[in-house]
């Protein structure tokens, strides 16, 4: 024990030491938490569009003004045809683009029905999606309010539950939090333990009587408490600039917190044990982070990719912990609710670190 | 203290390692291993050390087996690795302590062994590591190895890349060491330092050519030595090897070692030979052979 308290002491002097660590474990959540959720926002404002209005009717003129006050679009280009329109898309002056036909009006008039063309830029997918539904929203108002065109017998509304304004950001701070212990439990202690390789100083550790797994877990631990302070830090600020206040208990969270440190630092651990400088290391991690990341949930929800990419989201721990802490944060939801994603999480910081183990093993 | 019997280990990658190496150290000897890069060095220190296992062959530190009781061996020995290890980013002190501590004793404990040389760098014990020169690197190094008083010590090129004056310093403390009774082991690519040794091996490519004290060594040398020296030495290294009577000859520094072949004609004769291809300010003169040139010898084999 008392070994362990000095090679704790030593590892955070270390970091102490360190002229750049401190200030990038504490600086980097905190702009995280404070940036990310305003721009990874996915609420389409500010769709450029581009008209091409054959009529120039009464008609197309109100439909026009009825796509613009909406609010989500910017006329950007007026365009005398089709092919002009479409230059503009190419030019990048428009995302979108709406044609109406030259007898929109009589049309309208006499067979009660018209149709519009519409043609959206897909390169940025979403944009182009949301906009063209959008704009079929407002087209269908417009049918409604002057009684033409197919009218809907019934109508659907839909309730925002757990988030109520559809506030993305109520959405996404919990999501970055749980990226942020990801970050710190696999990228810092596979650093870690890898630049002690580096620098030779485990060649000398190696040949004292210290037992490995004391020694890896002097290296463990001081990531557990960082992240733990860290998770703090995020409800903190969560807090005092969302506002947001989880609607779950504290207990929960820090209760999944620990698992899933345990769970990547394991990760992290199994990385180093399989490199041997610092590079290969940081690029692993940075590889799978990245996957772990883009397939958890955290920017597109899961239940929107194709099935493949959904099964794989299984063998994601992230995904887990990102939705156990929405869940906690805007559904309450207690451990009994939660009690898969428990013992999921479980399972991966067994299997991570038995990889770890496994690792060491081998390389001694 | 460290008894090394047919001792294998290859390295698949590159071909190198060791070769059949036997050799024993008794304690209180100072014990060397002379050799270039990429003699297996490293690589018999590392396996005496527990840190790699034997393909083939046995060893034994302190009447331990280093494979089964590696445990045991790891408290018992001290081993300095070539390149600097102990932690850059603490200081002298800090280092000291925290090996001391994970070897469960303390600094105040063994101060005893260490003092000679802890007062050298102790003016600068809450300096940190990173920030000291060469020698005391080394210095601090040695004491780190040495902190829990071990029977036997590790030392791998400890003087590669220390200055003249704190290489010799450096084995003045191995050779006060070495009255206490502990068995050490050292490895050096310089052939100037094998005459501060009790008794040394040569190796190269993985094996040891040859044991003994250093004059055993030399004594072995059959061949007469002669130290020749011109104007154009470069230039001079090739005519006297094409000379009929030479058997080797290597450049050593501000001089050529020659060695003679067994019926070389007299030496007076390459004298004559040399001014015939116009060199000026020919100075031979025969020498008692070095350990390096034994060393080279061996190599020519």
């Amino acid at each position: 024990m008392k070994a362990l308290r000095y090679l704790l002491e030593k590892e955070f002097k270390q970091i102490k030491r360190d002229r750049f660590l401190p200030k990038i474990i504490f600086i980097m959540p905190v702009l995280q938490l404070v940036i990310l959720p305003f721009a990874a926002n996915f609420e389409m404002r500010n769709i450029y569009i581009g008209i091409v209005d054959n009529d120039h009717s009464v008609y197309s003129q109100r439909l026009t003004e009825k796509i613009i006050s909406s609010g989500y679009f910017k006329l950007t280009d007026i365009s005398s045809g089709y092919k002009e329109g479409l230059a503009s898309i190419e030019k990048d002056r428009s995302d979108i683009l709406i044609e109406i036909p030259a007898d929109f009006e009589k049309d309208l008039g006499k067979e009660g029905k018209a149709q519009v063309l519409i043609a959206a830029n897909a390169i940025n997918g979403t944009k182009g999606g949301l906009g063209s539904s959008y704009l079929s929203t407002i087209i269908q108002d417009f049918n409604n309010e002057c009684g033409y065109g197919v009218r809907m017998t019934g109508s659907i509304t839909s309730k925002n539950l757990y988030n109520p304004h559809l506030n993305y950001k109520n959405y996404m701070v919990p999501g970055i939090m749980a990226f942020l212990l990801t970050l710190i439990g696999g990228f810092l202690s596979a650093l870690n333990i890898v630049s002690e390789k580096e620098k030779g100083t485990i060649e000398q550790i190696n040949v004292t009587p210290l037992s490995k797994s004391l020694f890896l877990l002097s290296k463990l631990i001081p990531f557990w408490i960082i992240g733990f302070i860290l998770l703090t830090i995020g409800i903190l600020i969560a807090w005092l600039i969302y506002g947001l206040i989880p609607a779950g208990s504290f207990g929960v969270i820090y209760l999944f917190a620990v698992i899933y440190l345990i769970a990547f630092t394991g990760f992290g651990l199994a990385i180093s044990s399989i490199s041997s400088n610092q590079q290969q290391a940081m690029f692993t991690v940075f590889f799978f982070t990245i996957i772990f990341a883009l397939m958890s949930g955290l920017f597109t929800p899961v239940s929107s990719m194709p099935e493949w990419a959904q099964k794989l989201t299984l063998f994601n721990p992230l995904r887990y912990f990102i939705d156990v802490m929405r869940m906690v944060y805007l559904k309450g939801c207690r451990l009994s609710d939660l009690s898969v994603h428990f013992s999921v999480i479980c399972l991966f910081a067994i299997f991570f670190n038995a990889l770890a183990v496994i690792g060491y093993r081998k390389s001694n | 203290m460290i008894a090394v019997r047919n001792l294998h280990k290859t390295y698949t990658r590159n071909g190198l390692g060791l070769k059949g190496i036997s050799l024993t150290v008794k304690a209180g000897e100072l014990f060397g291993l002379i050799g270039p890069d990429g003699a297996g060095k490293t690589t018999l220190f590392r396996i005496l050390a527990t840190l790699l296992l034997p393909d083939k062959g046995s060893a034994s530190v302190c009447g331990l087996d280093v494979v089964k009781d590696w445990r045991e061996i790891r408290t018992r020995v001290g081993y300095m690795p070539g390149r600097f290890s102990l932690y850059q980013d603490l200081s002298v002190k800090e280092n000291l302590t925290f090996f001391a501590t994970v070897f469960n004793t303390t600094l105040k404990e063994n101060y005893e062994l260490i003092r000679d040389i802890y007062v050298q760098i102790e003016p600068f014990k809450n300096r940190r590591a990173g920030k000291l020169s060469g020698g005391m690197k080394q210095k601090l190094a040695l004491c780190c190895a040495l902190i829990h008083r071990p029977d036997v010590l590790f030392l791998d090129e400890p003087t590669t890349g220390v200055d003249p004056v704190s290489r010799v310093e450096f084995w003045d403390m191995l050779h006060r060491l070495k009255k206490q009774g502990i068995a050490i082991l050292v490895s050096t690519p310089y052939m100037d330092e094998a005459s501060r040794c009790d008794r040394i091996a040569l190796m190269r490519n993985g094996s040891c050519f040859t044991t003994g004290t250093p004059d055993m060594i030399r004594q072995s040398f059959k061949r007469p030595v002669y130290s020749i020296r011109s104007d154009k030495m470069y230039q001079l290294l090739g005519d006297i090897r094409s000379w009929t009577g030479a058997y080797s000859c290597y450049a050593f520094g501000d001089s050529h070692h020659l060695t003679l072949k067994d019926n070389a004609p007299d030496i007076a004769n390459l004298e004559t030979y040399l001014k015939g291809k116009g060199y000026t300010d020919v100075f031979i003169h025969p020498i008692e052979p070095s350990v390096e040139d034994c060393f080279m010898e061996l190599g020519n084999d």
